[in-house]
């Protein structure tokens, strides 16, 4: 343990934490636009598939008991993130001092000069998105256990769904700057992987994005309804 | 070429500091960037002005000396060139060219353009080394190294120390000069022994000074004259997480 949270006491290790959080928090998302998916299969299959996480682990564990492990564990994952995120942020303001007159920044990609802002952007719509379809607070008619009902009604409204395709936009920007710095930070040392980390990464930001919209598109244009 | 040219300008450490404007003429196409200053400095020194500090030595891309930021990128337009290898035919007549000291909490401005890089000195005194007796050279070929070793350790040490990676990164991060600084003695034999020891205290040493963290943008590979890999961090970083979870200290 001591040796774990030595890491956090250079930059290098702080990036290390942050790929390693970030990595479960990637396997989270993957898993969660996976299960979204069972939306197209239609309201029986996707409240089966959601009693289904509900009732994981059981009886060796209690109901609930995998859920809420994996929601302990994710947000342990954000709230390491988040902290090292910022530590680093405030480290680098430091480091530059004085700003330049005139900063020429075309060689950065876009994604890597929002990761920052992005990840605030990701962050706000993680609240609000548990708001809306886990505890049903800022839900127009929302019933508990209902859960596709619950999305069908969400995705009703034009600028819902509008915000949730940028939302999930900034989301994978993130993701592919995110993922192919993995490689880096972790020191993983293979010219064969170098040479397809950012196709890779893009490749999977782009898959996650299709996924991430193709539900609420789909109740939009009444391919998913009840 | 007619130019107009905002140079910082900054009386010592604590001056706040400013841009000043210059219109400087007589300078074609074939000076280099540092010839065309001097030109400026001959006219300033004759108007009885304090000519504009810079660092320069050797004006052949080799010494590492001098180092400016030229509208907005370390060393200017040019890709692989230092400023004295810049020359003025990479500008346009009529062009404007904002000139800026490396900017980094850890390069702090001594005067206009020179700024103190002793803080690079400091990464090495803290592992940049190889501790051991050389005695007289050996034969030639008495340490076999593999020839993608020797070549990856030569691309490494052909760093010159300029700074331009820490002026160009938006964290002003040190981590290219410092990995490969680390890079060309643990790709070779005799590096192996402190491999370890050696990314604990540079990186230690690194972020003391106040260099900031490696984002992945890859701007610092972008404006190095010496055309070093960002491949090098990976390795450093591979290094230290090694050390971390071994529990290697510094000086072990």
């Amino acid at each position: 343990m001591r040796r774990v949270l030595s890491l956090f006491d250079s930059t290098v290790g702080k990036k290390a934490v942050m790929a390693v959080s970030g990595l479960i928090l990637f396997g989270f998302v993957f898993a969660h636009m996976a299960g979204n998916l069972k939306a197209f299969e239609g309201q029986e299959s996707f409240d089966a598939y959601a009693q289904f996480l509900r009732d994981l682990g059981y009886p060796a564990l209690p109901e609930y008991g995998v859920l809420w492990i994996a929601r302990i564990v994710l947000l342990l994952a954000v709230a390491v993130h988040i902290i090292a995120a910022i530590q680093l942020w405030s480290r680098s303001r430091k480091a530059r001092g004085s700003r330049y007159r005139k900063s020429d920044s075309q060689v950065f990609s876009y994604a890597s000069r929002t990761m920052r802002w992005g990840g605030v952007i990701v962050a706000l719509f993680v609240v609000y998105h548990l708001l809306h379809l886990t505890t049903g607070t800022v839900h127009p008619d929302f019933e508990y256990g209902s859960v596709y009902a619950n999305l069908v009604v969400a995705f009703q409204s034009v600028p819902v769904v509008l915000f949730y395709v940028v939302a999930v936009g900034a989301l994978s920007l993130h993701l592919y700057h995110g993922l192919w710095s993995v490689f880096s930070t972790l020191g993983v040392q293979n010219p064969k992987i170098d040479r397809i980390r950012r196709p890779l990464a893009g490749g999977v930001a782009f898959v996650l994005f299709a996924g991430y919209v193709a539900v609420p598109l789909g109740v939009l244009s009444g391919i998913i309804s009840l | 070429m007619n130019l107009t040219l905002h140079v910082w300008r900054q009386s010592g450490p604590r001056d706040e500091g400013r841009f000043e404007t210059f219109k400087p003429e007589g300078i074609t196409e074939s000076m280099s960037f540092l010839d065309m200053l001097d030109l400026v400095n001959e006219e300033i020194t004759v108007d009885g002005g304090e000519p504009i500090a810079f660092e320069h030595d050797c004006r052949e891309g080799i010494c590492g000396s001098c180092g400016m930021v030229v509208n907005g990128v370390a060393h200017g337009p040019e890709k692989l060139v230092t400023a004295c290898q810049l020359h003025m035919r990479s500008f346009s007549d009529g062009d404007e060219i904002w000139v800026e000291p490396w900017r980094a909490s850890a390069f702090p401005v001594m005067r206009d353009l020179v700024v103190d890089r002793s803080s690079f000195d400091r990464i090495i005194q803290a592992g940049g080394y190889v501790s051991i007796r050389t005695g007289s050279a050996q034969d030639a070929n008495a340490i076999p190294v593999p020839k993608p070793n020797a070549d990856r350790a030569f691309d490494a040490a052909a760093c010159i120390g300029c700074g331009a990676c820490v002026a160009a990164c938006p964290n002003a991060s040190a981590m290219l000069f410092t990995s490969a600084k680390a890079a060309h003695l643990s790709y070779l034999p005799q590096g192996q022994t402190e491999r370890l020891e050696r990314a604990v205290g540079m990186v230690a040493i690194h972020d003391e000074e106040g260099f900031g963290n490696c984002t992945n943008h890859g701007a610092c590979q972008e404006v190095c004259p010496k055309g070093i890999s960002v491949d090098y961090i990976s390795r450093l970083n591979r290094d230290l997480l090694k050390a971390n979870l071994t529990g290697v200290e510094p000086g072990d």
